[in-house]
């Protein structure tokens, strides 16, 4: 298990106070102390860790937020951020001695502009709230993770949360103009606009993916974007996960770079067929989904493209969709893929390394030889196109035995993605679940490095602590 | 001044580590294509350039990066890439003749100013692709961040902070890009004769149309007279451009011809003509300046670029639009006079400016950039010295005593 901090024992003793001082700064029912109702924010999507937190403030206002981030940095309290409370890598895990300050009653959008493409949203809103908000108009919110249901806006941009359709759309970072941010001394500032090139230091990029370890994001002003004429996907089976990662590269050779490429494993592909009846062929190795855009001739003209490239790799089965429903029927599986697995297991981890596209086959054989080593079953999921890797680890958490192995197992394909060429984490952040593997990516030099920034955003390290950083700067190198 | 010029990561750390222990300041250049005209001056005891650290360290098409050395002239890279059918995707410019500089720009110097042509609009800036880098902070430390994959989000993203930060922070030894294929073929579509206001309302309409517009200009008539393929038109010309397969290209640009009906009557040029004249808007060719013009690049949501020509008229100057009408060109007289109009203008539109060419005693005594909020500053400056504790790299570059 990760080592927590050990709580501060002032903070813990001064609890009546701090929760008498923090009702004075929200709504009446915006502060939460009571241990039932403090149950449900225990944990966030990495339910394997649990830890109730000292209290939590719902503010509904950026001043609020401040008000409370100057009192707890007054005060020396922990501050842990929460959205929706989706992380898979336990970004919002409470501290004993933290307050959690959960931004879900922040959750209107501000503005919507057309002329000059952006909307303005609190952090609170769903990712697929922007989306909805401006169907209408034939407009979209890019990056689509797949909690898109759940996960709140506020929450991608702490951990640049990126989605099936990256590759074409680039992930958070790149379809913002604005922050307002609140800074642990309450200071609330603006970055960057409207405007597509901000001046100074680019805070945008760095706070994108901070992981709520610089500030707390109350507003957000994204970029929208008029969606295509149509889609349509097609699905490629293969005899080999070489044959198909090859196929991949033929494919972006030819200059096509589709709007969403995806990679599933026989494991996966087995799974996912049980659980949605997508019509998946299962007697294939490894299978891509691959998607289009544009007017019917250019889709039929995209597709014509890659089923010919597709051709010359020997394909088990081709199938191009002829409709919208016949491209929802080919996705169906692969989105079902984490209920999908849950149904043949009782419990998973799903991984988040990047690796090189062209060491994929290479990967996936040595994670097949881990699994048998650790006895625990694993299917692949892959964004083909951009390197992303997720494997979900099946293990029965009843068993801790089962669990520490899961752990172990997943460490070692993260240290794998390293030692390959690529990083720990694609898009799901480092969190508490990858932090003590920081070493194997960065040396002391350059966490040191990131340290100091962080410094300079909370000198007394209250934000998120515990969190992204090796809680002993001098830990060994675990490579 | 002296002019210190390593070849090795290890002799450019052994450099800045020197200059850390004696406290003595660094201007950092590449080629000095662009660091004697852009921002303020560095006043520095000697100058690093990083231009014999040079070379393509890692080429993988099928990967879409491309990683080389700081020094390495960013036309060998765009012909390296351009071997394989790709391009590097932020279209970055080359303002030789704009800031009156000779040689050749390097890959450092371009993520060091985070320049970015036309497909910005659509397509994102440099620092969006730039995924790894290598780098020597202030104390003379080699630091890495990013890597070689596409998709990355471990730890604090120092790629973008470094990008832009014009050698203040650290000094960028290796870079790795994202790159993409290079389209099949290019069209524009043009219409004549539009003023400002209507003509980024034509560009806000093929904008927010399905049809993926990778350019969008707008160049009054003595801006579209300095380009030869847009000199026939005789009058201001609103531009949108299309980079895609052959037959998306005919189809697209038909259906923003269409798209444009209520604007007027659109013409179609072709790929050769459309490639010449963006790699014009790119270069920044529609500018006119005279010798004792200092130039602007000013960032406005791009309903609010219309405000920024009407200011600069008033002035007497030059300009065009990019970005849909967000980023404004603008060369004046080189007088504080200028630069009060031009940065109240981008202000009282909520936009930003970077002064990018002036003679030396203005740019020293000018907000070259706009200044930050207070408790911004604030942070700032301790994050220049979480980098730089003494302060030694491009002293002053961006804001005075920084």
């Amino acid at each position: 298990m990760i080592e927590l901090p050990p709580p501060k024992p002032e903070t813990l003793a001064a609890r009546p106070r701090l929760i008498a001082g923090l009702r004075a700064l929200v709504p009446e029912d915006g502060v939460i102390a009571e241990a039932l109702c403090l149950k449900p924010y225990e944990t966030d999507g990495l339910a394997a860790y649990r830890q109730v937190p000292l209290a939590v403030v719902l503010p509904e206002t950026t001043e609020q937020v401040a008000a409370v981030l100057r009192f707890c940095q007054e005060n020396g309290v922990r501050v842990v951020p929460r959205g929706a409370g989706t992380s898979l890598s336990g970004g919002a895990l409470p501290l004993a001695d933290a307050v959690v300050v959960g931004l879900m009653r922040m959750n209107r959008i501000l503005d919507i502009n057309y002329a000059d493409r952006y909307a303005v949203v609190q952090a609170g809103v769903t990712n697929i709230g922007i989306t909805d908000a401006v169907r209408e108009r034939g407009f979209f919110y890019a990056p689509d993770p797949s909690s898109q249901l759940a996960c709140m806006i506020g929450g991608n941009v702490n951990m640049n949360s990126g989605g099936a359709h990256c590759l074409k759309y680039g992930v958070t970072a790149n379809n913002l103009l604005g922050l307002r941010i609140v800074t642990i001394a309450g200071e609330i500032l603006d970055i960057g606009g409207t405007h597509l090139d901000a001046a100074g230091y680019d805070w945008l990029g760095l706070l994108t993916g901070s992981e709520g370890q610089l500030a707390i994001v109350t507003e957000i002003t994204v970029r929208i974007l008029r969606g295509p004429e149509g889609a349509r996907a097609m699905l490629a089976a293969f005899r080999a996960n070489e044959v198909a990662g090859a196929c991949v590269d033929a494919i972006i050779a030819s200059g096509i770079i589709p709007v969403a490429l995806e990679f599933m494993d026989r494991p996966a592909i087995h799974a996912c067929e049980a659980f949605a009846h997508a019509g998946y062929p299962l007697d294939a190795e490894a299978m891509l989904i691959i998607e289009v855009e544009g007017s019917v001739a250019e889709q039929d003209d995209m597709l014509g493209r890659i089923r010919a490239i597709c051709e010359r790799f020997d394909p088990i089965s081709l199938k191009v969709s002829q409709s919208a429903e016949e491209s929802a029927a080919i996705w169906k599986g692969r989105k079902g893929a984490f209920g999908a697995v849950g149904r043949i297991s009782p419990d998973y981890l799903c991984m988040d390394g990047t690796i090189p596209t062209s060491r994929l086959p290479e990967v996936l054989r040595r994670i097949g030889e881990m699994s048998e080593s650790y006895g625990l079953k694993v299917a692949n999921i892959f964004h083909a196109g951009d390197g992303n890797l997720h494997p979900l680890i099946m293990f029965d958490a009843n068993d801790p035995a089962s669990f520490h192995r899961a752990e172990a197992f997943g460490a070692d394909i993260l240290k794998l993605c390293v030692e390959v060429g690529g990083c720990l984490t694609g898009e799901h952040g480092v969190g508490v679940e990858k932090r003590d593997l920081m070493p194997v990516q960065f040396n002391a030099r350059e966490l040191d490095q990131q340290r100091r920034i962080k410094s300079a955003f909370d000198p007394d390290w209250l934000l998120n602590t515990a969190k992204v950083f090796p809680l002993k700067p001098d830990i060994a190198h675990a490579a | 001044m002296n002019a210190i010029a390593p070849q090795a990561e290890g002799e450019i750390a052994d450099v800045i580590a020197e200059a850390h222990a004696h406290a003595t300041p660094l201007a950092l250049v590449g080629n000095e294509t662009k660091s004697n005209a852009m921002l303020r001056p560095v006043q520095a005891a000697a100058t690093l350039t990083l231009r014999h650290h040079t070379g393509i360290s890692l080429y993988a098409p099928k990967e879409l990066i491309i990683a080389a050395r700081a020094g390495t002239p960013l036309a060998e890279i765009e012909a390296a890439v351009a071997a394989e059918g790709q391009q590097i995707i932020a279209e970055p410019p080359d303002l030789s003749a704009l800031l009156g500089s000779a040689g050749q720009q390097t890959l450092g110097g371009i993520v060091a100013c985070n320049l970015s042509g036309p497909r910005r609009i659509t397509a994102g800036a440099m620092r969006d692709h730039v995924i790894g880098v290598r780098a020597v902070n202030g104390a003379g430390e080699v630091i890495h961040s990013g890597g070689r994959v596409l998709k990355n989000v471990t730890g604090l993203d120092l790629c973008k902070l470094l990008s832009g930060s014009y050698g203040t922070l650290a000094a960028l030894t290796e870079i790795t890009l994202k790159v993409l294929p290079a389209s099949e073929a290019v069209g524009t579509v043009v219409l004549a004769g539009l003023d400002a206001e209507r003509g980024v309302a034509a560009l806000a309409a093929a904008l927010g149309s399905p049809f993926g517009v990778s350019g969008a200009a707008w160049l009054p008539r003595e801006a579209a007279a300095r380009v030869p393929e847009l000199a026939a038109f005789d009058a201001a010309v609103t531009l949108v451009r299309i980079e895609d397969f052959i037959p998306s290209v005919a189809y697209r640009t038909e259906r923003l011809r269409a798209e444009w009906a209520g604007f007027g009557a659109a013409a179609i040029l072709e790929d050769a003509p459309s490639r010449a004249l963006w790699r014009a808007v790119r270069d920044t060719v529609p500018l006119g300046h005279a010798s004792g013009d200092a130039i602007w690049r000013v960032s406005v949501a791009p309903s609010a670029g219309p405000r920024i020509v009407a200011a600069v008229a008033r002035l007497g100057g030059n300009c065009f639009l990019d970005w849909g009408g967000g980023l404004v060109w603008v060369a004046a007289p080189a007088r504080a006079e200028s630069h009060a109009a031009i940065t109240h203008a981008a202000r009282a539109s909520r936009g930003v400016w970077w002064l990018m060419r002036a003679p030396d005693a203005l740019r020293a005594s000018l907000d070259v950039v706009p200044q930050e909020a207070s408790a911004l500053a604030r942070i700032t400056r301790r994050v220049k010295e979480a980098f730089d504790p003494q302060g030694i790299l491009n002293p002053g570059r961006l804001f005075a005593g920084l």
